[in-house]
């Protein structure tokens, strides 16, 4: 419990860091939302209107700079990121809440593949290393040294013109009524096949080669040869022995790559026209949309926290060593 | 074996012409060479020798739990099971294996501190053997023959719920000897059991399981480089040198009257507890390159008796032919081949007693 509550503490402390570098880094770039606002409209704004979009922004420079932090916490607590400037007066939280299903949908689902697939073909691997399994090396690493938007590329070229296979973008098709109804939820999966595809074929080899090595190494050791001499069967010291010990360092390793779920994917959705948050940002650095930059980093750093958090809660299950006893 | 020891003389283990390499080129490492060994029904067995004279690679081999590279390149080891038939461990198949494994010969590890997977509770770990050996038992009766084990070897129940980390190094030892027991093996093997322990947890160790043996009845093959703790309680001690036995015999007279040069002046490089206070020796040199061994005797070059007859012999062992040695002891040198064929008188260093 004193374990859970250390790391409690320590996430709190990082949160609260994090949303300060959030606050102040933008402050301290020059120009300001109006300015970019004005420029859009190349000044075509009256004075006034200029001087309630500064009320509007928090950008009313009467309030000194720690009342407008504070005022930032307030705002956090009650979810209100501000309002975004590109699709002007929608709040940012409403821009990201649509966005954000999407990307976890999407990204989150193909990580989650790729790392239990690469897993268990490392475990395997790893096990009969030195036969011809360690075929399947070279070819994998070969896929995630690859560009991953190459590979997105190619695989729109080949299975979506060439053999009409998949869609080339978007994320469900336009005939079908979002909501909770079979055909959408087909669709969605029809739409979202390539890019997880493209995903899982470029990040699986990561995983592979991770596990495969720490089941050579777990393999030498002592409590491995003890579970032989014992005579258990085969599966039974490769899982029960190897692999659960071998699994450990995969574990964080997968906490992060949980965590650049938000942000790890701004390419391919780009590719794939896919409405996910990366797509979002991406719109919003080129159209000056600090506050929607702003709310998409707050939230990929949050997203960070949250899976290390699960990695910490997931590691103190499966190694005893890692919860300490009052 | 022709005489008769205060033991069975059935064997419960038989090693014959066992030979391991590590590597399969011609660089290869001949870890051991043509070992023959028997231990015989209840018997406590010494093994020892200085460290890479191949001590743990032969029971590794023996029990074909060596690690790759490691070859066994020739080779029998004969196992009586529980019906009293013999079978050729070397010669089954991965299933037949994983069933003799443990139930007939158990083994307990060098590293004490390595020996437990981290992630599970030893009673897991004690109770997952006796599932697999075990499948008709019920929870309940795994249970029970746990905390039964647990007191074998004077640990609370209550421990059975920790991880290996809560653990001193101590008890994780007891608790491998525990888990080595489950199965009520006829064969232990120990792997020097206690080198990671302090000397008076070593003491307690070495005790309880001569204890659980006196009890149980299992035979032991006890490795160790400490061959004054071999003299004190093994049956009979083999000694190795290069990958050989070079000397096989009844403890104490191996300890009286050792005959091999090579076991002359192991023993004499420990200090006696006892009588006359004298210089310790050691043995000048090194051992040889088993990659690269020299013709003949491969103990030569160090051996201050060694003649130009030493470098053309092939080692084996065989009776001293000393009327003062009992028939069980064996030798390996080419001294007492010409003792017995040319009457060669030994070096008066070799004759005592």
């Amino acid at each position: 419990m004193k374990f859970f509550i250390r790391r409690a503490v320590f996430y709190v402390i990082t949160a609260w860091a994090a949303v300060t570098l959030n606050f102040f880094i933008p402050r301290l770039l020059p120009g300001d939302p109006v300015q970019s606002l004005l420029s859009r409209y190349q000044g075509n704004i009256d004075v006034n209107a200029v001087k309630s979009l500064r009320v509007l922004f928090g950008l009313d420079s009467q309030k000194p700079l720690w009342q407008q932090y504070f005022d930032y916490f307030g705002q956090l607590f009650h979810g209100d990121l501000g309002i975004s400037l590109q699709s002007f007066p929608t709040p940012v939280s409403e821009i990201i809440g649509q966005s954000l299903p999407w990307t976890i949908g999407l990204v989150g689902m193909s990580t989650i593949i790729a790392f239990v697939l690469g897993t268990l073909l490392g475990i395997v691997l790893g096990w009969h290393r030195g036969t011809k399994w360690d075929a399947l090396i070279p070819l994998t690493t070969f896929f995630s040294s690859v560009p991953y938007f190459w590979i997105a590329l190619i695989a729109i070229a080949v299975f979506g013109v060439n053999l009409g296979w998949f869609p080339l973008s978007g994320s469900y098709s336009p005939d079908v009524m979002p909501g909770l109804n079979m055909s959408f939820i087909a669709s969605v999966c029809y739409y979202s096949f390539l890019p997880a595809l493209t995903i899982v074929i470029s990040s699986i080899a990561g995983w592979i080669l991770g596990m495969r090595n720490m089941i050579v190494t777990v393999s030498s050791e002592d409590y491995v040869t003890v579970a032989q001499a014992k005579g258990l069967p085969e599966s039974d010291v490769m899982f029960h022995y190897a692999a659960r010990n071998a699994i450990l360092p995969q574990i964080s390793g997968f906490a992060l790559s949980l965590g650049f779920v938000v942000s790890g994917t701004l390419v391919m959705e780009q590719v794939f026209s896919y409405q996910g948050i990366g797509y979002r940002l991406l719109q919003a650095t080129s159209n000056n949309d600090y506050p929607l930059m702003q709310g998409i980093f707050l939230i990929i750093t949050f997203s960070v926290l949250i899976a290390n958090i699960l990695a910490d809660i997931v590691y103190a299950l499966l190694d005893p060593r890692t919860r300490k006893e009052a | 074996m022709e005489n008769k020891p205060s033991f069975e003389a059935e064997p419960a283990l038989t090693i014959n012409n066992l030979s391991v390499d590590y590597g399969f080129t011609d660089d290869a490492v001949h870890a051991l060479r043509n070992v023959n060994l028997t231990l015989h029904k209840g018997e406590v067995l010494g093994l020892a020798g200085e460290s890479g004279c191949g001590k743990s690679t032969l029971v590794y081999a023996a029990t074909r739990l060596l690690p790759p590279p490691g070859l066994i390149t020739s080779g029998e080891v004969w196992v009586t099971g529980d019906d009293g038939k013999q079978y050729n461990l070397l010669a089954l198949n991965d299933r037949q294996l994983r069933r003799e494994r443990w139930v007939d010969t158990a083994i307990v590890f060098q590293g004490a501190l390595n020996s437990l997977n981290p992630v599970y509770k030893v009673g897991y770990q004690i109770k997952d053997a006796i599932k697999v050996h075990r499948p008709k038992w019920s929870a309940a009766r795994r249970e029970e023959r746990a905390e039964e084990l647990m007191d074998m070897v004077g640990i609370a129940h209550d421990r059975l719920n920790a991880y290996p980390h809560q653990l001193s190094g101590g008890m994780r030892q007891r608790v491998m000897i525990a888990m080595a027991l489950a199965l009520e093996p006829k064969v232990l093997i120990m792997d020097e059991p206690t080198t990671a322990l302090d000397v008076v947890m070593q003491r307690q160790i070495v005790q309880q399981i001569m204890e659980l043996r006196q009890k149980l009845g299992f035979a032991v093959i006890f490795i160790t480089h400490d061959i004054s703790l071999l003299i004190e309680i093994a049956d009979r001690i083999a000694i190795m040198y290069a990958g050989e036995i070079i000397e096989d015999g009844k403890a104490m007279e191996l300890y009286r009257q050792a005959r091999h040069p090579y076991t002359k002046g192991l023993i004499g490089s420990f200090p006696p507890l006892h009588g006359a206070r004298k210089e310790l020796g050691g043995i000048p040199g090194s051992p040889p390159d088993l990659a690269d061994l020299p013709q003949g005797c491969p103990f030569m070059a160090r051996c201050a008796y060694a003649r130009p007859e030493c470098a053309s012999y092939d080692v084996a062992l065989q009776p001293t032919g000393l009327p003062q040695d009992s028939v069980g002891h064996t030798v390996a040198c080419q001294l007492f081949v010409e003792l017995q064929k040319d009457g060669v008188p030994l070096p008066t260093g070799l004759v005592n007693s």
